[in-house]
């Protein structure tokens, strides 16, 4: 078997399986499945720019807030029909992402996680400080009659777990073309070493801008979809625990690999979800696995595996 | 030789008799089992996070009024049990924990957030799930519309109709200038729309609004920002901010004239008002959804209520003096929980099909009398806005004491309705 067959397969097998899940999971972990695999997008995102392209960013949650918001205002305030308002929300995460670029590319390294971390943290205040349009931090409801799509009720459990997976299952294809393709050895040549790919003829400070730019798409779309696909737009996710979750997700499931993110979601949305039925301290809990994995699986969990059996996961 | 002991071995008949019994018996216990099977309510808590303070006083009155409920018959003689769960006080959160309940636990519905944000957050779901959600939150949202049919607010008045009622009192007694400050969100901006227009009805006049941002530390610049002219100094600061707010304020005026200061005792709940640092609230005065300090003329109900849920005269913890309570707001659990029982017993409620039943029986709520069940005092309910209307209180700081020095009347805090849930469907 080819390595190109074997990684088709590996990810084609694993969307037949979250796609089948929904039909054997019980309704509660089903429609939990949905809001992972949304997350799970942000996550592919985030892994883009900081697992491929080695930007360690804090500033996601801007980019996640801008397509939380660039879909839920022209809905709430413009009466936009869902499909232009979930595109303007992925653009609006595109575009974001090349501003704060433009001018967080000029650092790198710690700079750069601060520099992003103003960013955002002025994102959410901006947000409460338009409080007339955007409800602040009480955020508001996207109306229910606006989330339909083509007679598809996206409120609905199974639609809304279908509508979930086409994004989660395009975004997960479009990652794993990007980065086996040219142009994703180059941003992983970015992460490796940047003054000798700038020898080799690159130019470092556009290949970060694309990568960025393609990580604010994903995270936009994210953003988008969460708040149609569950009917509230509120400012809590652009707080900085925003730009923290895809970062753990990545980190917890295997930072420059594409099922990473996936992987990292689940296992962290269900320690907390399990972890809080029996403790108050819950977050200490994921604080302490984290810094296990750290100390003992530093590449996270499918790092380790590539790095000892399966060399060719991308 | 053996012996046969007559009377010991059970004849054929003897057998099918008993047997018969047996059926008879299994077949009579059976629904009486079945009819006795708990009422599960799932309890959306604010266990961590911002929200935490309340929490923590949420749950014991909860435990509280369950205990009440299940020593005097249950609801519809069926014994009643909550499962909570923890929120982390996050919207998102929230969202899952509403799944959590109605889906993996089978509650046959939800009650208890507070944080607008939460609220705002899960609501949509618990209409997705058609799970009747009753809310302690005091925000406009679920009066102003901005819910659905099964969302319901039945336990607590919200801020509108707190401020509204409120304001003809303050411009009576305090001062018709007033200058607001107020923290830069949606909280603060309802307390600014909405008693500005309240004081604008009365005849008094706003001089000035200052919003301060949500991440603001320190405000001595702010203070300078005080008209001089001012009569009436409207706080409303929440969270740890306040403390703050009030020292750097005392410091601002020193032993000079001040104006009359009026503040939300959100700013101060489970904070102990005579703490070092709050000296110069004394002499002020405080709007209280329930009064922390027990007063002269506090009912009986109140007596038992305050007991039951463990607090002191003082309005702290009978266990620990330190451990204030949240005593003006979390009444609304206690209420709230009544209200459910009342309105499952109205709707004739045996199973989760029927949760449609019970948000119409609750709608159909109207007075609702002063008793052990509404211990804050008596309260309209309005069926269309899904929203409670009640008498406010407020009181003045005296010897680092909370007393009470006005009822408001409950049409005080009454406004047109902004939306009839009643003609959505379900």
């Amino acid at each position: 078997m080819t390595e190109s067959v074997k990684v088709w397969s590996l990810h084609l097998g694993v969307l037949a399986l979250v796609f089948a899940a929904q039909y054997v999971l019980p309704p509660y972990h089903a429609t939990n499945l949905a809001r992972i695999m949304v997350l799970a997008v942000f996550a592919m995102g985030y892994n883009i720019a900081f697992g491929y392209t080695g930007l360690l960013s804090l500033g996601h949650a801007l980019f996640f807030a801008a397509g939380f918001y660039g879909m839920g205002l022209p809905i709430g305030l413009l009466d936009w029909a869902p499909v232009p308002a979930l595109i303007l929300g992925l653009i609006a995460g595109g575009v974001l992402a090349g501003l704060v670029g433009v001018l967080a590319l000029r650092t790198a390294g710690v700079s750069f996680m601060i520099v992003t971390l103003m960013f955002a943290q002025a994102g959410y205040l901006t947000l409460l400080y338009l409080n007339t349009w955007t409800g602040g931090d009480e955020g508001f409801v996207v109306d229910r009659a606006a989330r339909v799509i083509a007679g598809n009720d996206l409120s609905l459990d199974g639609t809304r777990f279908v509508a979930a997976f086409g994004l989660f299952a395009a975004a997960m294809v479009g990652c794993l073309w990007l980065v086996r393709s040219p142009f994703g050895r180059v941003m992983v040549a970015m992460r490796e070493n940047e003054e000798r790919s700038r020898m080799l003829g690159y130019d470092p400070f556009r290949i970060k801008l694309i990568a960025l730019v393609l990580s604010g798409i994903y995270a936009g779309a994210a953003g988008a979809a969460y708040g149609l696909l569950f009917g509230y737009v509120g400012a809590s996710f652009a707080t900085i625990q925003y730009s923290i979750l895809p970062m753990l997700y990545v980190l917890l499931g295997g930072a420059g690999t594409v099922l990473g993110p996936f992987l990292g979601a689940v296992l962290m949305f269900y320690l907390v979800d399990i972890t809080s039925g029996y403790t108050d301290a819950y977050l200490f809990v994921v604080g302490a696995a984290l810094v296990g994995l750290v100390l003992f699986a530093p590449r996270g969990i499918l790092g380790n595996l590539r790095e000892r059996f399966a060399p060719w996961l991308p | 030789m053996t012996r046969q002991l007559i009377g010991t071995a059970p004849s054929r008949r003897a057998v099918l008799k008993g047997a018969g019994a047996g059926l008879l018996a299994a077949g009579f216990v059976a629904p009486v089992w079945a009819q006795a099977a708990p009422i599960k309510l799932g309890f959306q808590l604010h266990r961590t996070g911002i929200g935490a303070a309340y929490g923590r006083w949420y749950e014991r009155t909860a435990q509280a009024a369950l205990k009440v409920v299940n020593e005097t018959g249950g609801i519809a003689g069926r014994p009643v049990e909550i499962i909570f769960e923890d929120d982390g006080t996050d919207p998102k959160r929230g969202a899952e924990v509403v799944e959590k309940l109605v889906s993996q636990h089978n509650c046959d519905l939800i009650f208890g957030p507070l944080f607008s944000h939460v609220v705002i957050g899960s609501a949509p779901r618990a209409g997705e799930l058609k799970v009747p959600y009753l809310v302690c939150s005091e925000g406009f949202h679920v009066a102003g519309g901005m819910l659905n049919r099964w969302s319901m607010q039945p336990g607590i008045t919200d801020v509108r109709a707190q401020v509204s009622s409120m304001a003809p009192w303050v411009l009576a007694n305090l001062g018709k200038k007033v200058t607001m400050v107020f923290p830069d969100y949606a909280f603060g901006h309802d307390h600014r729309d909405f008693f500005t227009a309240a004081v604008e009805a009365g005849g008094g006049q706003v001089i000035a609004k200052i919003a301060v941002p949500p991440t603001e530390t320190s405000f001595t610049r702010y203070l300078p920002q005080i008209p001089s002219d001012t009569e009436v100094l409207y706080h409303v600061m929440v969270g740890p901010a306040v403390l703050t707010f009030v020292k750097e304020l005392g410091e601002f005026y020193g032993t000079g004239a001040r104006p009359q200061i009026f503040g939300f005792i959100d700013s101060l709940e489970a904070v102990d008002i005579a703490a070092p640092g709050l000296e110069f609230l004394e002499g002020s005065h405080f709007w209280e959804g329930h009064c922390r300090a027990k007063q002269a003329d506090a009912s009986d109900h109140e007596t038992v209520y305050r007991a039951a849920v463990g607090v002191d005269d003082n309005g702290a913890s009978v266990s620990d003096a330190k451990d204030v309570s949240t005593y003006a707001h979390m009444f609304s659990v206690w209420e709230t929980l009544f209200i459910i029982k009342a309105g499952m017993e109205a709707a004739g409620y045996q199973s989760v099909a029927d949760r449609q039943k019970f948000v119409e029986a609750v709608e159909a709520m109207t007075d609702m009398p002063e008793s052990l069940a509404h211990v804050q005092g008596n309260k309209v309910f309005n069926g269309k806005t899904h929203q409670v209307f009640g008498h406010q209180f407020i009181s003045k700081v005296e010897g680092g004491k909370l007393m009470k020095v006005h009822t408001t009347r409950i049409e005080d805090g009454m406004y047109d309705d902004a939306v009839d849930y009643t003609s959505q469907s379900f």
